[in-house]
């Protein structure tokens, strides 16, 4: 039964581009799908570890930034008469490095601020993610500032002489997107079923009970920030490569908040909810502009609509539904899965 | 020298606004555990108050200053109500959530309201700067720094001396204990809410004729109120004083010395250097505030 949801479901994602005619709606779909790869990547650090990352846009806005850089080909001059420089590169090899880099920065971020817990965390992300901003911003020879990237290329794969899949307009960088979120769905689903995710767990919902049965509680935290900051990082690739124009406001904290409205909304701590959440806010603006809503009043909606979810919806919409089906099939409370927000502070 | 000496200057001043911040902030942080991210908003807020007096109503400069103040006080008092009452108890990742949804949502109707237009203030100073031997300083700074320093004595004396500041003190120690003995914690939620966004209120209402207002100036000043709450410890607000004017004068000499384009940038990096070596903050304490 469930497998077969599954496939019916993946049928259904693929099939999407045969029968949607309106480009439009098909641009938004794939805005949509790399919200919602960036806000599974939030999920597995907020949801699993409860560690909320309020500069998640940053690792996302370096693979896109590193990725558009490597396939154009960059030289700066870092000290006077020291000059590096790279030659494009094919767009694959920028997609890979565009990852790793921000999979880097992942674990510098979380080595630094996981030595504290509690709100050090927060704090130096969003920091983070200002001070990458500023860099985009200011170091034009590098980054273009707010000129922005232009002409980046597209993704290539294959060779010229036998088959070669060019990544241009809409339907393959749907298919691109489609692809990313199923692999990242996948390795969140294995990392978060792994020992290493049930750590993960163990040390959200008790700290010092964790620590006490011999959880590295560093490591782990450490391992979900890179990996998270990876996925993160390759979704920003594929943004710049379908979007190919990169500016700094990639950065803005706004798309943060949106990742992680997304993910409380939907459900932090479950594989669905970021999905959920991601549809619900992918698709929101849209319905809202058709109603001719400035985005300041989008913005305040978003704000409120956050303090709502937290007063109504503490644990998202994911699991509120799970709970009222569970209930309907008559299922003991007992056999549910367990809260997923974390017991009151004593 | 000179210059060097100018830069020093410039820093005090700018540090007595940085320090209104961040006690603000920490006291905030300490007393009830909260990741106040509207901090900003409620900068922002008096500055937008204080352009509303002064020049929207046309009062007197230094009526429109403490009017500003109240209303920032006024705010902060009604989100506690409103916002966090419920939450009181709630875990440190709930009250930020909803500290987040009220900043997004305050700025843009900020933004609404105002237009994203920079609003300027005028001040009744004489536009001469005072000169002092080889550094000068304008009359407007000069003031601004008076009055944070003036407030800066009063939030201590509150702390230390009133009744009020004595049950903070008390709820920052041990809540439950508190509770206990007879402190009303919900009162003293609400004084501390409305004390520390009171502090902010008066940061943007006195920054606000110096530079311009606009509805996006309080995510900075949310950025440094962080950056020097770490820098001096959590919860602490003699940290939180020091570590105002040491962010000043980092920001105000790495923009002259090293780059102006990462002015606003200095602060994270002494947030790194402060989690490298010192993790807790220099004035980490956990026993006591005041």
């Amino acid at each position: 039964m469930k497998r077969a949801l599954t496939i019916a479901w993946l049928a259904f994602l693929v099939s999407v581009p045969l029968w949607l005619t309106n480009l439009y709606v098909l641009h938004v779909l794939i805005m949509t799908g790399i919200f919602i790869v960036a806000a599974m990547s939030l999920n597995l650090l907020l949801g699993y570890t409860g560690q909320l990352s309020l500069g998640h846009v940053a690792f996302f806005g370096i693979g896109a930034y590193a990725s558009s850089l490597v396939s154009l080909g960059f030289s700066v001059h870092l000290l006077p008469g020291w000059e590096v420089g790279l030659e494009p590169k094919p767009v694959w090899l920028g997609m890979l490095i565009g990852t790793a880099l921000a999979g880097l920065c992942g674990w510098a971020i979380g080595r630094i601020s996981f030595k504290v817990r509690g709100a050090y965390f927060v704090i130096v992300t969003v920091s983070f993610a200002e001070v990458v901003r500023l860099v985009a911003l200011n170091w034009v020879e590098l980054t273009q500032g707010p000129m922005a990237l232009n002409n980046i290329p597209y993704l290539r794969l294959g060779t010229p002489d036998l088959i070669e899949v060019a990544f241009l307009g809409k339907t393959p960088n749907y298919y691109l997107v489609v692809a990313l979120a199923v692999v990242s769905y996948i390795l969140i689903r294995r990392l978060v079923a792994s020992r290493a995710g049930r750590a993960m767990i163990a040390l959200r919902e008790n700290e010092p009970l964790a620590a006490s049965i011999g959880v590295d509680l560093t490591r782990y935290l450490v391992l979900a920030t890179v990996v998270s900051a990876a996925i993160a990082g390759a979704a920003g690739t594929a943004y710049a490569h379908y979007v190919r124009i990169v500016d700094p406001d990639v950065f803005l904290f706004i798309y943060t908040v949106t990742m992680v409205i997304m993910v409380v909304t939907g459900g932090k701590g479950t594989l669905a909810g970021p999905v959920v959440g991601g549809c619900i806010f992918g698709l929101l603006p849209e319905v809202l502009r058709s109603f001719a809503i400035a985005p300041e009043v989008q913005w305040v909606i978003y704000g409120v609509l956050m303090v709502l979810v937290v007063y109504f919806l503490p644990e998202g919409i994911v699991p509120a539904v799970r709970g009222w089906w569970q209930r309907r099939q008559g299922v003991p409370a007992a056999a549910t899965e367990p809260r997923t927000a974390a017991e009151a502070a004593p | 020298m000179d210059q060097l000496l100018q830069h020093a200057l410039n820093a005090l001043i700018l540090g007595g606004i940085y320090a209104l911040l961040g006690i603000g902030l920490t006291l905030i942080f300490g007393i009830m555990r909260v990741v106040n991210f509207a901090h900003g908003e409620l900068y922002a807020f008096g500055a937008y108050m204080m352009y509303l007096w002064a020049m929207v109503l046309g009062t007197n400069f230094y009526l429109a200053l403490p009017l500003a103040v109240a209303m920032g006080v006024g705010l902060g008092a009604l989100i506690e109500l409103v916002l966090l009452r419920r939450l009181r108890g709630a875990d440190i990742d709930t009250t930020m959530l909803v500290m987040i949804g009220a900043w997004i949502a305050l700025q843009n109707m900020e933004q609404l309201g105002w237009s994203g237009v920079a609003k300027s203030i005028n001040a009744p100073f004489p536009s001469a700067p005072l000169v002092l031997g080889p550094v000068s300083v304008s009359w407007n700074r000069l003031f601004v720094f008076a009055v944070a320093l003036a407030l800066i004595a009063a939030t201590y004396a509150l702390i230390n001396r009133t009744r009020m500041g004595k049950a903070m003190r008390a709820t920052f120690q041990d809540r439950e204990t508190a509770a206990l003995m007879g402190v009303d914690i919900a009162r003293v939620h609400t004084a501390t809410f409305a004390l520390g966004s009171g502090l902010a209120a008066a940061a943007g209402a006195l920054l606000g004729p110096v530079f311009v207002v606009t509805p996006t100036m309080g995510d900075l000043a949310s950025l440094k109120a962080f950056a020097i709450v770490i820098l001096g410890g959590l919860g602490s607000i003699p940290g939180a004083t020091l570590g105002g004017f040491i962010l000043a004068f980092v920001e105000e000499l790495g923009a002259g010395y090293v780059s102006s384009g990462y002015r606003d940038a200095m602060g994270f990096l002494l947030i790194i250097v402060i989690l490298v070596l010192k993790p807790t903050g220099l004035f980490a304490q956990k026993e006591r505030i005041g």
